[in-house]
């Protein structure tokens, strides 16, 4: 429904110019949207066009192959139970099945109440301590039945706050570069010889 | 054999720790212990050596690539064209092959490790800028490698004339939003363009020819570059004493599944057997409730299955490769005797399908086939016609014969790695290997799963 904020613009072309050309940042600044509001909303998508030199229907050609952008709000925590090999040996099945009754949504729903997105993931990166789960992809491990629902009592409860922020943000840190240590982009066709230290001498 | 409460997964042991040796300290993600335990020391030893000269010693000490094809890193380095600038470095984070993990814990556990590699890298291949792109769903890796990024600018190890030196480059983070195919390097840097992740057309083969904005490119996995603080610290000799000639050093291999100790644990390359891996004392003590070993799945979820015949092969690709398998990604995924083949299969089949890009027909359409040909007999909706079916499938991504392990019970030899394929990437020919292997090795299973079609005659007269 909106555009970037004004806040969010600039830290959109502090992103925009780490890069050599503006649209390697579609993803950082579809990113910085869903953290805006949520998911990604079509009036964000034209306005990343236009911070990076593109149409709209190109930023939705992009957004859209990523499974992590929404495009209609959902819950609050959005809680991706992992269902690929090693969490499926270990009983992933039987936990998404648990999860389903204990929030009363099938995958991909969400709760009444508005708080809890559940959606079955692929391979979430923590095979050994399987089945695992993320909400707001932070990690819970060898997930049972009983600490599933001990979960989403802590959710419900707002116990959790400090530690997961609501869906949209991911890192909570960003990359900030003083403007006397970077050495800074510079488009391909402006560069025509090697780098200077790249001399065949020792550089220190 | 320790494992720590801050670095869940992760197992140490009684042997030579080349990129996890800091994981046993809580804080061992900052510049303050990093600096206290050694770090950015390789980096200053690369420094003060002309750039040829490192990137000799790290073509001397054969670092193979530990993103799956193996492929040494230093001879990588060497393939950008002469004479066309710049050229770039692209730091694959995109980790999400089943089974696997390793680079986000060094994300997590060692960043500063994982820079320093970068930096050591842009210096010997003459890289001018470098995008260290993290998968996206690795929160906490994305907020450690900012954190390190922030601190090592601001302290000089990153950015314009680092450590007082010539040398400048910058290290941007880069971070996806979900996509398995991504981790493919061509893939990865349509991603990094702002475009959708789908795999280029080959050849070229390699984007150290043309990679990013179409210029050389490096595209080296984490675990790669977090080996080369420590070599340029101690030597090729050092690094090549440690494992086999062909596959020195160590590696970090996930074990998962039915396992009594699952883990990561950093083992030495080439001579590690599965069956040290899975059964030794210092590894995974054997399988749950001694349970009877079924298969394993030696390479992350792209490889094809091995059995207990197979388990005293050693971790070395000119091994696994003729026996029918390959090593990939690190990633071992066991399965007990309670395991349910057809449905295993199924898992890492819809994974494949799932992530299929849709650039390719075999695959796209394929690995939906494979899948639903798949779940219908899990179902007890299959005929034994569905058995063929899917090995037609199959044949239509990876034409002629496909790789397999051998198996004395049922009279097979091994039929030796690669195979060959009808698609740009390995998505499409990877949502066939668990089939294939499945099928060839336990297709008694399948057969109980379906139900015999009696064929109504098609010729003749009805008398």
């Amino acid at each position: 429904m909106a555009r970037l904020t004004e806040e969010n613009v600039r830290l959109a072309r502090e992103i925009i110019a780490r890069y050599p050309r503006a649209r390697s940042a579609t993803i950082p600044l579809l990113h910085l949207a869903q953290q805006q509001d949520g998911y990604v909303s079509n009036d964000a998508m034209v306005h990343i066009g236009e911070l990076v030199g593109a149409t709209s229907a190109e930023v939705f050609g992009t957004a859209s192959f990523y499974e992590m952008f929404k495009f209609e709000p959902v819950g609050k925590y959005l809680v991706n139970i992992c269902g690929t090999m090693s969490c499926a040996l270990m009983g992933a099945d039987e936990l998404i099945h648990h999860a389903e009754h204990a929030l009363d949504v099938k995958l991909g729903g969400t709760t009444d109440d508005g708080l809890i997105t559940l959606e079955r993931a692929e391979c979430q990166a923590a095979c050994t301590e399987a089945p695992c789960l993320q909400v707001n992809y932070r990690y819970r491990f060898r997930v049972t039945n009983e600490s599933f629902d001990r979960l989403v009592d802590d959710l419900r409860a707002g116990r959790l706050d400090a530690e997961i922020p609501p869906h949209g943000t991911v890192a909570r840190v960003r990359q900030r570069v003083s403007a006397d240590r970077i050495v800074g982009a510079v488009a391909p066709e402006d560069v025509t010889d090697g780098p200077t230290w790249f001399d065949g001498k020792a550089a220190l | 054999m320790t494992s720590y409460a801050h670095a869940p997964g992760f197992i140490a042991g009684d042997r030579p720790q080349i990129v996890t040796s800091r994981f046993q300290y809580d804080d061992s993600f900052t510049l303050e212990r990093y600096l206290a335990t050694g770090g950015y020391q390789g980096l200053k030893k690369a420094l003060g050596r002309t750039p040829t000269d490192v990137h000799d010693e790290v073509k001397n000490a054969t670092v193979l690539g530990r993103g799956g094809a193996g492929f040494p890193a230093g001879t990588k380095w060497g393939l950008t064209p002469q004479g066309k600038w710049p050229r770039y470095l692209v730091v694959n984070g995109d980790e999400s092959e089943p089974g696997t993990y390793k680079d986000r814990l060094l994300m997590e556990r060692d960043p500063h490790q994982l820079i320093e590699g970068c930096l050591i890298a842009c210096y010997a291949a003459g890289l001018s800028q470098c995008f260290l792109y993290i998968r996206g769903e690795m929160a906490v890796a994305q907020e450690r490698v900012a954190t390190a990024l922030n601190e090592a600018y601001a302290a000089g190890y990153v950015g314009k004339n680092i450590m007082g030196s010539r040398f400048s480059v910058d290290i941007v983070l880069h971070w996806g939003a979900g996509a398995y195919v991504v981790g493919e390097e061509t893939a990865l840097i349509e991603s990094l363009e702002g475009n959708r992740g789908m795999p280029r057309l080959k050849p070229p083969y390699f984007p150290a020819a043309i990679g990013l904005y179409g210029q050389p490119t490096i595209v080296n996995n984490v675990e790669t570059l977090a080996n080369l603080p420590w070599l340029l610290v101690n030597g090729a000799e050092k690094y090549t004493a440690i494992g086999t000639k062909t596959s020195p050093g160590t590696r970090m291999v996930a074990v998962s599944g039915h396992v009594k100790r699952p883990g990561v644990y950093e083992i030495i390359n080439g001579t590690t057997t599965f069956r040290d891996l899975l059964y030794g004392d210092e590894f995974c003590q054997g399988i749950r409730n001694d349970n009877q070993l079924k298969a394993f799945v030696p390479g992350g979820g792209s490889a094809p299955w091995f059995t207990p015949e197979q388990l005293d092969l050693p971790f070395e690709a000119s091994q696994v490769g003729p026996a029918g398998s390959m090593l990939g990604s690190g990633a071992v995924m066991v399965m007990d005797h309670t395991t349910d083949i057809p449905r295993a299969a199924l898992t890492l089949t819809r994974f494949y399908a799932h992530e299929s890009c849709g650039k390719c027909t075999p695959c796209r359409e394929g690995g939906t086939w494979l899948e639903r040909i798949l779940s219908r007999i899990v179902d007890g909706k299959g005929t034994d016609a569905d058995l063929d079916q899917l090995l037609e499938v199959g044949e239509s991504i990876c034409p002629g014969v496909f790789p397999h392990a051998s198996s004395s019970e049922l009279g097979l030899s091994a039929v030796p790695f690669p195979y060959r394929m009808n698609t740009i990437c390995f998505v499409g020919p990877s949502a066939y290997a668990p089939v294939h292997s499945a099928l060839t090795l336990f297709r008694s299973e399948f057969e109980a799963r379906v139900t015999k079609r009696t064929r109504i005659p098609v010729s003749g007269s009805v008398s």
